[in-house]
């Protein structure tokens, strides 16, 4: 599958994950999240931009509970919550946010 | 996710239970290290108590200053260093594999306790259950 970017065509997955993290930009994540019918606000590129960076450093994506843990020491108690990022990606955080940010599926992660 | 399992199934499951997860091999050799790798971040998400070890060319596995971009593959070395959001906290690594191999105790991780063999053994053993990489 693929998704059309300035008439380029980018290679996803079937569940439309880019299969080459580095085509990755921040209009591309509009293009993915607009596919979901997603509007992307503020706290989504928050986490969006926090698992992005997760993944550079630790080259695997985090599953939620990695996620949450991490977030916490970065953003504090309260955008830490499962609660706060279910509400943010209903699909699930870990699963949508590595989707809008352009990485592989989480492999732990349902 | 985590979130999604019921109690009662892990309860009837490890959860229990202490597990090891016991690596013999070298990294990139073979997709083994990966693997183990990938098996305790499973246990981690699911709050699984977990330890790894290190012994024989296993030790190879946490020793600093690999880079594996020049062999062209994904370097999942760098991975350990999340092992603190996954709750993975013990980890041990067998003294004498590193002496035999004549490697430093430099590794790319910090929070290893190197053990002797017969303590390396003996705290392998306070776990229920072991899996062999």
């Amino acid at each position: 599958m693929t998704i059309l970017y300035k008439n380029q065509s980018i290679a996803t997955d079937k569940q439309g994950y880019l299969l080459d993290f580095t085509e990755w930009n921040e209009d591309i994540a509009v293009l993915l999240a607009n596919g979901d019918n997603v509007e992307l606000s503020e706290p989504h590129w928050e986490v969006i931009r926090f698992v992005r960076e997760f993944y550079l450093t630790y080259n695997t994506s985090p599953a939620i509970r990695a996620l949450t843990k991490a977030m916490k020491a970065e953003f504090g108690e309260e955008k830490a919550s499962s609660r706060y990022l279910y509400r943010l990606f209903k699909e699930g955080p870990a699963k949508q946010a590595t989707k809008y940010a352009g990485l592989p599926k989480p492999a732990r992660c349902i | 996710m985590s979130e999604a399992i019921p109690n009662n199934i892990t309860d009837n499951m490890t959860s229990n239970r202490t597990v090891a997860i016991l690596n013999t091999e070298a990294p990139f050799s073979s997709a083994t290290g990966k693997e183990s790798l990938d098996t305790a971040l499973i246990f981690g998400s699911y709050e699984q108590a977990i330890s790894l070890f290190f012994i024989g060319d296993g030790v190879f596995q946490v020793i600093g200053d690999q880079n594996a971009t020049e062999i062209e593959i994904k370097d999942y070395l760098k991975t350990f260093s999340a092992l603190g959001f996954y709750d993975i906290e013990n980890i041990y690594v067998c003294r004498e594999s590193l002496t035999e191999r004549n490697l430093p105790e430099n590794f790319h991780i910090s929070n290893i306790q190197v053990l002797s063999n017969k303590d390396f053994s003996q705290r392998l053993h306070q776990h229920n259950v072991i899996f062999r990489f």
